[in-house]
């Protein structure tokens, strides 16, 4: 699969390292040269330095040929703006845009954007933690149980 | 009106200060902390401190009830979304956005941005207006009128150099207001002769606007 990745920092890089490794054909966007220090040393893919919402940084990148596309940056109106651009302008596939504000994320969901937020996703993980038992305290009652 | 404006740069500040002037019920929504400061100090509680993206800010601003909702920060892609949440969680009825690059039009006009204004493409249309090549320029529409005002300079080439207006024949609807000649302004008759380089203001029904062309042999 052609995948383009937009952000290249923690989210970006790894998601970009893996399906690297998975054998995809990879690109990544980043306004910095240094984001890209997070890729693997052995990384196959190819790196583009510029602005995400620039239709023609994004040609060169591959958007037209790309099946997939992905932005990771760190703001949400740049991965908001870039996603409607793969998707309205490029017609690409299968395109998910990470949001972090909650309402705008599910503004866009409505709109018809796969999105995902990690500050609900997170916040849920977090509060399931919180409110399960410790390890060692289920652990000493089912030895009472026995 | 009741206009909320996303964005206290240059743009943002003039245009609050001008709509107040003109009555208007004006809201301006900055973000960054010390240029809030230095403009409420001018321009009192027309502005208020916060991201136009929010919703919660939108929705303490009352975006329910604005005619209008206009995005004017330095990022396109903030004044897609102030205008795109304005426009789907406040149902506002238009949304204006800024376009820092020109090309960004084609995706505002596809997500539904009612109007965008782009200075380098405004500024662009000037030049070429005062570029000699282009002969023909539209100035204005009187829309109740129906027609066009423009301008026209005769060229070299054009056939009636040295003719009066008189023997030239002008498409019907149309009026020749003024003509400027070496920066002087001549208020034309039927025995006005037509020289080169002359600059022609006319009004010109749209169905006419061919004609003139080619009555005067401009090009463009």
């Amino acid at each position: 699969m052609k995948i383009v990745i937009l952000g290249c920092g923690r989210v970006g890089a790894t998601l970009a390292n893996m399906m690297d490794r998975a054998g995809h054909q990879v690109s990544v966007i980043d306004y910095s040269s240094e984001a890209f220090q997070r890729l693997d040393p052995d990384f196959k893919g190819e790196t583009i330095l510029g602005n995400g919402v620039d239709e023609d940084i994004l040609i060169r990148a591959g958007i037209k040929e790309a099946d997939a596309f992905a932005a990771v940056t760190n703001g949400d109106n740049r991965n908001i703006m870039a996603s409607q651009i793969a998707k309205e302008i490029f017609h690409v596939k299968k395109v998910v845009c990470r949001i972090y504000d909650p309402i705008r994320e599910r503004t866009y969901h409505e709109l018809g954007l796969e999105t995902f937020c990690p500050t609900t996703i997170g916040a849920q993980m977090l509060a399931e933690v919180l409110l399960s038992e410790p390890t060692a305290a289920k652990a000493a009652r089912q030895d009472e149980k026995q | 009106m009741y206009i909320i404006i996303g964005g206290g740069g240059d743009i943002g500040y003039y245009l609050t200060k001008t709509l107040l002037n003109q009555g208007h019920e004006v809201l301006l929504l900055e973000k960054d902390a010390a240029r809030y400061q230095a403009l409420s100090e001018e321009l009192g509680e027309a502005v208020v401190r916060g991201d136009a993206c929010e919703a919660r800010v939108m929705e303490d601003a009352g975006a329910k009830r604005a005619d209008v909702v206009i995005a004017v920060t330095g990022e396109d892609d903030d004044n897609l979304v102030i205008c795109q949440m304005a426009k789907r969680r406040f149902n506002v009825n238009r949304t204006i956005a800024r376009l820092n690059n020109p090309k960004h039009e084609k995706i505002f006009q596809k997500l539904g941005i009612d109007i965008t204004v782009s200075p380098t493409k405004a500024i662009l249309s000037l030049i070429e207006a005062e570029i000699p090549t282009t002969r023909f320029v539209p100035l204005m529409k009187l829309r109740r009128a129906g027609l066009d005002f423009v301008e026209l300079r005769i060229p070299a080439e054009s056939p009636t150099i040295g003719k009066t207006l008189r023997e030239i024949n002008l498409p019907r609807n149309s009026n020749l207001a003024l003509i400027v000649r070496n920066n002087q302004p001549i208020i034309p008759n039927a025995e006005t002769v037509i020289q080169e380089d002359d600059e022609i203001f006319a009004l010109v029904s749209p169905e006419g606007e061919d004609a003139i062309r080619k009555a005067f042999g401009a090009l463009g």
